[in-house]
């Protein structure tokens, strides 16, 4: 056997969750090599060059963001498991977002990173349902961070406190956009875990994007002596007596580990020892980017951080019948964070994400797929503007746009591998990360943190509970 | 080792495991989840770092007497003079 692929831990997959998981691992002296099959690393949260410009893949704002010297939460434990300083990660919090409902978003509760915006938003909307409000956040302040463990309804626990189902969707809309694998509905403990790191935390972003965290993990990882093998997936899970005796490489070579941490996701796993990927359907996203030549401020759109907008009665998340669901969606403009005085983005970015059906996506012959795109993305775009302050003449934004891009849960899978092209995985999420092999774990996606930080989270409690451990 | 260079030993740890923390004024008396944020994934790194830096086991059974700076000594300080002695 060739010693020079023999590993302590292997790690399927260079996203945040692998990259966090690798750092833990190889500073505490562990021999781990991670394996990713695209030529970039962040899997879901990477980044990407077009036209000369760097684009997010799929970060509108990192969420679970709390100041300097605030305690006991996710950010701080990952920024000490991973021995990083905060500066380092450059996080700047956003200026403000909204949740808005109604056709042209007239009903509208805005929030920050001060709790207390939200708090008195909802007391002046809904004032019967202040109380009520006010014990959903005392049941997620006492959570533990990492949930209670019990299989529950969001919806029924937040009904036994909040009677108007206006707020009760308004309250989910961006909980569910920001996380949920599941129709209509969120796990308790997701909602606890979501409803922390959006509305009791909040929003920031570092100037640069995605890349300034990727930078900073990339670099730890390297100094604590971590491999990483780019361009080099793994196409099968050679199992022996209960136990991971060999992976394979795409390329035919085998890799021996001790132990094997996937953040690739449950089905997609399984699908490396034989199965066909199965389980509930996924959902998908699709998402426009227009790049503007002046601020989205310019064009008299204010300085909302990220619109969550609804125009139907009831709040709808499931998967489409049709390629998209336009009643519903996300605005992000990446442009309005708390960058510091002279600080700011070159251009103007305006990014509309709403869900999409991947199978109505999937088989499309590549010129309807193009075309497919084209006639979405006026219709997104057009359906996103409701919800803004109307531009000044009907053009200025065809005006403004100097560049544009779209993904869909075609490009999602194409990227990432991710079954269904879904962006949140698995509806079933396996908090304990174990699976039917006595040395392989699950972490990322599936294991059910979420988030940047959250999935950064899980790789760091999935190396220390399995691995450093055990 | 002395009792105070293990304590010294064991800060050094905790400043870098918790750089938010401060450590001017903590009391060897008192449990250090009294007086500093820190949590079961943080006592699981003071065990790995003793590991890592000074080839210290120290078994789960025994995290207990890792409460605070005087008990670290107490428990600590002849596994580092065991360690110096064999060396």
């Amino acid at each position: 056997m060739n010693s020079g692929s023999q590993y302590d831990v292997a790690i399927i997959g260079a996203g945040l969750s692998g990259l966090a998981a690798g750092i833990r691992l190889a500073h505490f002296g562990k021999r781990v090599c991670i394996f990713e099959r695209h030529n970039a690393v962040g899997g879901l949260n990477g980044f990407y060059s077009l036209g000369g410009r760097k684009y997010d893949v799929g970060l509108h704002a990192v969420t679970n963001f709390v100041p300097a010297g605030v305690k006991g939460t996710p950010l701080g434990k990952i920024l000490r498991q991973l021995r990083i300083d905060r500066e380092a990660f450059g996080l700047c919090p956003q200026k403000g977002s909204r949740v808005a409902f109604g056709p042209r978003g007239e009903t509208a509760l805005k929030f920050s990173n001060d709790f207390a915006l939200l708090e008195s938003e909802v007391a002046a909307l809904f004032p019967r349902q202040a109380d009520g409000f006010r014990a959903i956040a005392r049941f997620v302040r006492e959570s533990p961070l990492s949930g209670r463990g019990t299989p529950a309804s969001a919806r029924e626990f937040i009904r036994t406190l909040v009677g108007d189902p206006l707020l009760e969707d308004m309250l989910l809309c961006p909980l569910m956009f920001y996380g949920s694998a599941r129709e209509e509905d969120m796990d308790l403990d997701q909602f606890a875990i979501m409803f922390r790191a959006l509305y009791l935390e909040g929003f920031a972003r570092p100037l640069e994007g995605v890349r300034t965290m990727m930078r900073v993990l990339l670099e730890k990882y390297r100094e604590a002596g971590g491999e990483r093998r780019m361009k080099c997936g793994v196409r099968s899970i050679i199992a022996r007596e209960g136990r991971v005796a060999a992976l394979v490489l795409d390329s035919g070579e085998e890799i021996v580990a001790t132990h094997v941490l996937s953040s690739i996701g449950s089905a997609e796993t399984e699908a490396l020892l034989g199965a066909a990927p199965a389980g509930p359907p996924r959902l998908g996203f699709v998402e426009t980017i227009s790049v503007l030549d002046r601020p989205p401020s310019d064009l008299g759109w204010g300085a909302d951080t990220i619109v969550f907008y609804n125009d139907s009665h009831r709040f709808s998340y499931r998967n489409p019948p049709g390629q998209v669901d336009v009643r519903s969606g996300i605005i992000c403009f990446p442009n309005n964070f708390e960058y510091g005085a002279g600080r700011g983005l070159r251009e103007g970015l305006f990014r509309v994400t709403c869900l999409a059906n991947y199978d109505a996506w999937v088989s499309l012959p590549e010129p309807v797929y193009r075309r497919d795109k084209l006639r979405w993305f006026a219709a997104i775009q057009e359906s996103a503007l409701r919800f803004l302050p109307p531009l000044g003449t009907a053009d200025a934004l065809d005006r403004a746009t100097v560049a544009t891009d779209m993904f869909t849960p075609t490009t999602v899978l194409h990227y990432t591998g991710h079954v269904g092209g879904a962006i949140y995985g698995s509806p079933m999420k396996n908090p304990g990360g174990r699976t039917a092999l006595s040395n392989l774990y699950l972490c990322g996606t599936d294991q059910g943190m979420l988030g940047i930080v959250g999935a950064m989270l899980s790789g760091i409690s999935m190396a220390n509970q399995h691995i450093l451990r055990g | 080792m002395t009792n105070d260079e293990c304590k010294k030993a064991v800060l050094d740890i905790i400043a870098d495991i918790a750089p938010d923390e401060n450590l001017s004024s903590v009391k060897p008396d008192v449990r250090l989840r009294d007086q500093l944020q820190l949590d079961s994934m943080d006592f699981l790194d003071i065990v790995m770092e003793l590991r890592k830096r000074h080839g210290i086991e120290v078994p789960e059974a025994d995290y207990l007497r890792l409460a605070s700076l005087d008990s670290c000594a107490e428990y600590l300080t002849p596994k580092f003079n065991a360690l110096a002695a064999k060396s």
